[in-house]
């Protein structure tokens, strides 16, 4: 076991180094920078308008729809893996295990397909 | 165990499979042809759902196990899932005309029942928790999907939303209870549960509150029953009679089997829940439906209430109480789906009414419909000789039997304030001044109707086959 | 004197994971901006994996991240910004449930608490146990997984594939809206497009021009 996570050092120390560079990044501007804030400076900013409305406007639905393809695909392709690194020793059985799997998904994408599901508009 | 399987080990199987290819092939006729070929593939759909049933029936008899044990079929299985297949396609039976009206023809509405149903198969031969679990997701993500399906309308969309974000909950508890309990028991397997909780153990037991809950939530029973009312009120009114007949099956169908396949050997244990279950079930729906003026919402209750007495039989714990709950489902089905065709030809120039108050005086407007609801009500009231007096014996009987005394009183005392209510239905429909006439029903209601009609006025004079049936199925589960 | 060092690292990191996890959960139900509440989702997704990482389950951990770091949390912030709902004003309302609400935790601490206090697994469990982990220097996780999944669980694991099949219709059911009256491209149509159908020459005569 401490092997396996031993594999993963570099990542850990790299991931240290990466939150320490941001962490200095986020913490030196406060320390050295020099402020001297006034309304009109914090005020939002908006082409020399002052700000219509709220920054937070409706999504359109659509960018959902597309996200939660997206996410089905990716499910579709994280089966993939464990099948892959297993190849080997699955024999016929565990190969034509994952085709109809993919087989059901295709049918799903080329439903999605003919529905326009894929177009933005 | 040999780590792939034989072809063998499909056939039990094969009634899921039908559906799920023929789902799929429908949905390919469905993207090429479009909204044209919506007719046929509704009619394909109760096809291939008429098939699932007839592989049932022609598979051989004994039980059969395949994938390892995930996939159990004995008499038990196969009865309630002809039953749920009844139930499914009479509600697409009983859609097409409402879909063909309301403009609501969509090819996916019958594809999403299929697979729906197929979920409901797995669920009722589910052999261990994972199998169980993925069943019940395919069936309640297709249920939620439909519920909603009329997105256009604000109370259809909020019926699908309550039920998912609730139903999901409930799926949350389901998962934790049965975590805990392969943690507790090494295994997901009911029959290695079964050994492994020989001697219970309190982990254990929460783990079971935590399953029963998810299961309670599933076939609506008090106090996971709040989305009840609100869904079958707004989904579209096929669909709720779809709600209230297969999938209520297939629940008690998984809540039976876990109690009785896994947890035999702690029995005390869950027959408090069931016992508190049923009874807050019962009274709830007993005083719950009388102040109710939309029929829809009254049925929600009414469906409560007759989750409440069938666990009456559960809570029994015996084999008789199994074949009580098992002939209670069949009346239930069969009493339900009638009157929901009832419901469904409340229409008035051209669109749905859903009040109690509409039908009033139907019995001087359309005698014949008056006549059958008339008898569907007695019968869900449970006055003899009508079929739904024998549903309520049965299970009765058995609480009895295993000396649950108190339970059977409480029950016969509720049934007594439920029948106030569908006897005020009837006062309506017989002694109150006319309405205006409903439009005249289309002929698949009125088959449906006829037949569970009939099915419940003479139900009395040949029980013997359905009974006969049920006690072979609860025998096969012990 | 290895091995103890190995073991206060290991529990060094597995406390830190612990800890970020349960603070960012805390933080996804308390911080006022809901987008802040689905980035400390994704932080508490991320130390959820680490721990699933010490556990030796590296291919859940990697999973936990793509899947839920790299998509659900993306569809989170995508529903929260879609809903336009003024969280600020909702969470004033939340207020008055809080008395409830932490009841209901403490009964469910409670309840844990008893149950870890309880801590008796069945004594068959050696019998039941149906594939037992092989040992970690002889294959990896994710191979594992892929011996059994494909082969020994193809029920399941196909059952999976089919309610990824209704997730897909629902989704399309019930969002996809097709605008009426836009001008879409039609590649196929673009490509086919000919010289002979996209180019007149007329030929004028002089002095005429083109009426």
């Amino acid at each position: 076991m401490s092997e396996l996570l031993l594999d993963y050092l570099p990542l850990v120390i790299f991931i240290a180094v990466a939150m320490a560079i941001g962490a200095a990044l986020l913490v030196v501007p406060f320390l050295v920078a020099y402020k001297q804030p006034d309304p009109e400076k914090l005020s939002a900013y908006e082409c020399g308008f002052n700000a219509f409305d709220d920054a937070r406007m409706k999504f359109d639905v659509r960018f959902y729809l597309v996200a939660i393809l997206f996410i089905i695909f990716d499910l579709e392709v994280s089966f993939l893996f464990p099948w892959a690194v297993a190849f080997g020793e699955l024999g016929l059985f565990g190969f034509w295990s994952m085709m109809v799997f993919l087989g059901v998904l295709t049918v799903g994408f080329i439903y999605e397909w003919r529905k326009g599901a894929l177009e933005w508009d | 165990m040999s780590e792939t399987f034989a072809v063998r080990e499909l056939v039990p199987v094969l009634p899921e499979i039908v559906l799920v290819l023929g789902a799929m092939t429908l949905l390919m006729v469905g993207a090429f042809r479009g909204e044209r070929a919506v007719a046929s593939i509704n009619w394909m759909a109760i096809l291939l759902l008429i098939a699932a049933g007839a592989i049932i029936v022609l598979l051989p008899a004994e039980r059969m196990e395949s994938f390892g044990g995930s996939f159990v079929l004995e008499s038990y299985a196969r009865f309630l899932k002809l039953l749920a297949l009844i139930g499914s396609a009479t509600a697409m039976l009983m859609s097409l005309d409402y879909l063909e009206r309301e403009q609501q023809n969509r090819f996916e509405y019958p594809i999403l029942i299929l697979l729906s149903t197929a979920g409901m198969l797995m669920l009722i031969s589910a052999g261990d928790l994972i199998a169980l679990y993925l069943g019940l997701e395919l069936m309640s993500l297709s249920l939620y999907v439909v519920a909603a399906i009329n997105r256009d309308s604000v109370r259809s969309t909020e019926a699908g939303l309550k039920y998912f974000v609730l139903g999901a909950l409930s799926s949350g508890m389901l998962l934790y209870g049965a975590s805990l309990i392969y943690g507790f028991t090494g295994s997901v397997n009911f029959a290695a549960i079964a050994k492994a909780s020989a001697n219970g153990g309190i982990g254990l037991v929460f783990g079971l509150v935590f399953l029963f809950a998810g299961f309670c939530f599933k076939v609506s029973a008090v106090p996971f029953h709040m989305w009840t009312p609100d869904v079958y009120e707004g989904a579209p009114t096929p669909i709720t009679a779809f709600f209230a007949a297969a999938p209520k099956v297939a629940g008690i169908a998984m809540f039976m089997r876990v109690a009785i396949d896994a947890f035999p050997n702690i029995v005390p244990q869950w027959q408090q829940i069931v016992i508190f279950v049923a009874i807050a079930s019962m009274l709830l729906g007993a005083f719950a439906a009388i102040g109710q003026r939309n029929i829809k919402r009254l049925m929600a209750y009414s469906s409560i209430g007759h989750m409440g007495f069938a666990l009456v039989g559960l809570a029994a714990g015996t084999m008789q109480g199994v074949q009580g709950v098992l002939v209670y489902m069949a009346i239930y089905v069969a009493m339900t789906l009638g009157t929901f065709a009832c419901i469904l030809s409340m229409r008035r120039d051209g669109k749905m009414v859903e009040e109690i108050s509409d039908l009033a005086g139907l019995a001087r407007t359309n005698p014949a419909m008056a006549f059958f609801l008339a008898m569907l009500l007695f019968s869900l009231a449970g006055i003899p000789p009508l079929a739904g007096f024998f549903a309520k014996f049965y299970v009765f009987l058995a609480a009895i039997q295993a000396g649950l005394f108190t339970l059977a009183v409480i029950g016969v005392l509720a049934s007594v304030v439920g029948a106030y209510y569908y006897l005020m239905i009837i006062k309506i429909m017989y002694f109150d001044e006319a309405a205006r006439p409903f439009e005249p029903m289309p002929y698949q209601l009125k088959a449906v109707l006829a037949v569970s009609g009939l099915f419940n006025v003479l139900f009395f004079v040949y029980p013997r086959p359905l009974v006969e049936a049920a006690s072979a199925a609860a025998k096969s589960l012990f | 004197m290895r091995g103890a060092l190995h073991m206060i690292v290991y529990a060094l990191f597995f406390y830190l994971f612990a800890g970020v996890c349960i603070a960012s959960a805390i933080m996804v139900v308390a911080s006022r901006n809901p987008v802040y509440s689905v980035l400390f989702l994704i932080l508490a997704f991320v130390n959820a994996s680490g721990l699933f990482m010490l556990m030796g389950a590296e291919f859940l951990a990697m999973i936990l991240v793509v899947v839920y770091v790299g998509a659900v949390a993306v569809l989170f912030l995508f529903v929260v910004m879609m809903l336009d709902v003024d969280f600020a004003e909702l969470r004033q309302g939340a207020l008055q449930y809080l008395p409830i609400g932490t009841l209901v935790g403490i009964v469910l601490l409670a309840e844990l608490l008893l149950v870890v206090g309880a801590w008796a697994i069945a004594p068959h469990v050696a019998d039941v146990i149906a594939a037992p982990i092989p040992p970690f220097y002889s294959v990896s996780n994710t191979e594992a997984l892929g011996q059994v999944l494909y082969t020994r669980y193809v029920y399941f694991f196909q059952v999976a594939g089919v309610i990824l099949l209704v997730a897909m219709i629902g989704a399309i059911v019930l969002t996809l809206r097709h605008k009426p009256n836009i001008k879409r491209q039609d590649v196929s149509q673009q490509v086919a497009r000919t010289k002979a159908d996209a180019i007149e020459v007329v030929k004028v005569k002089s002095g005429q021009g083109l009426s």
